[in-house]
């Protein structure tokens, strides 16, 4: 791997990285959410320094190159957070609708006093 | 048999989940007040654009306003909640658009009220009712009609139809996260069924909505296709469908 495009991966993980946590440290994203995030920043990281771990994966999943390996593992990482992402919107979904059920009832029995 | 219903009516609340239905509501409320005089009307109106609400008031029923749109399974949800919390011993539900006719409630209610199954539910199929629908619903609902028959281990004519009526043990069943948001159908039969309640199915004559938008337009009779088949199928695999 040249080095340009080692310092390249490089400054734009770390850069993810601080993104995240910065929006940690501001509470604009909670911790949970950033798990995921934090866990990509990271891999990436890794991947880009440690080039021997990314040609050994490559070999493992028969593919040809190391850039695909990163792609495909940047699109699993997507499509895991999309998904951690349905599941957190059916269960808001959920709860909205209790706490919209919850008012209605609410309202109703406060309209019956008055 | 009249006396027993005068005698029930006191403890029935009638169900009736509204969305834009202003022109519709204050037609089914007179009629339902009619046929069922003791019953307490409550219309859940679910977030309607319109004045669906204050029509509804303004005619006497109960009205649960729910702040955002939530679903037609998720408003009925809501009066089956309310109807648990005022201890009603009896619920029906009926759809705001006029196809439900108040006249005919008393032959879903009464295999409840008798006790002779926990759930009626009134086909517009069986016996020999004439009833037109469009195309597609007409197909969709003899395909979900044998899936459900085949499930349930009866025959089950109109697994959509939203004209039911239950005793407190189903509603209490149905206040639970089992039942569906969206369009509660085969499945919830099914996992009625499989929470050892008795359902049955009662004929009964249904007109065509008198107006308003079809649930059924466009291209959510796909997605309702997939949908059913699909948490029919999930139903299956759950074990815990009684909690």
């Amino acid at each position: 791997m040249p080095l340009t495009q080692k310092i390249f991966a490089l400054v734009v993980s770390v850069l993810i990285l601080i993104v995240i946590v910065e929006l940690v440290r501001r509470r604009r994203l909670r911790e949970e959410y950033s798990f995921l995030w934090i866990i990509t920043g990271i891999t990436l990281i890794i991947l880009s320094l440690w080039y021997r771990l990314l040609v050994f994966i490559t070999h493992a999943i028969g593919a040809v190159l190391p850039t695909s390996t990163l792609f495909l593992f940047g699109l699993l990482f997507l499509v895991m957070i999309s998904l951690h992402f349905s599941v957190k919107i059916s269960k808001l979904t959920d709860q909205l609708k209790d706490v919209a059920q919850e008012v209605a009832i609410l309202k109703a029995s406060l309209d019956d006093r008055k | 048999m009249n006396d027993k219903m005068t005698d029930s009516d006191k403890k029935l609340c009638i169900i009736i989940p509204a969305y834009n239905e202003e022109q519709n509501i204050a037609g089914v409320i007179k009629s339902v007040r009619n046929a069922l005089p003791d019953g307490t009307i409550v219309v859940v109106n679910d977030g309607s654009k319109d004045k669906t609400a204050e029509t509804a008031i303004s005619h006497g029923a109960t009205v649960l306003s729910l702040p955002v749109n939530v679903g037609y399974g998720a408003a009925l949800q809501t009066g089956f909640k309310y109807s648990l919390k005022k201890r009603f011993q009896f619920s029906l539900i009926m759809d705001a658009d006029g196809q439900h006719i108040a006249e005919e409630a008393h032959k879903v209610l009464i295999p409840v009220m008798q006790g002779i199954a926990d759930l009626a539910v009134g086909s517009r199929y069986s016996g020999d009712n004439v009833y037109r629908g469009s195309m597609i619903r007409m197909l969709g609902s003899l395909i979900f009609s044998k899936l459900a028959s085949w499930s349930l281990g009866f025959k089950v004519t109109d697994p959509t139809s939203g004209f039911q009526a239950m005793n407190r043990r189903t509603v209490e069943f149905f206040c639970s996260p089992v039942y569906p948001s969206d369009f509660p159908d085969a499945d919830i039969l099914i996992a009625t069924k499989r929470a050892g309640l008795k359902i049955a199915e009662v004929p009964v004559k249904m007109l065509p909505p008198a107006g308003g938008k079809s649930m059924h337009s466009g291209l959510k009779p796909f997605y309702y296709i997939f949908k059913m088949f699909f948490s029919i199928f999930v139903t299956f695999l759950r074990k815990d469908t009684a909690n």
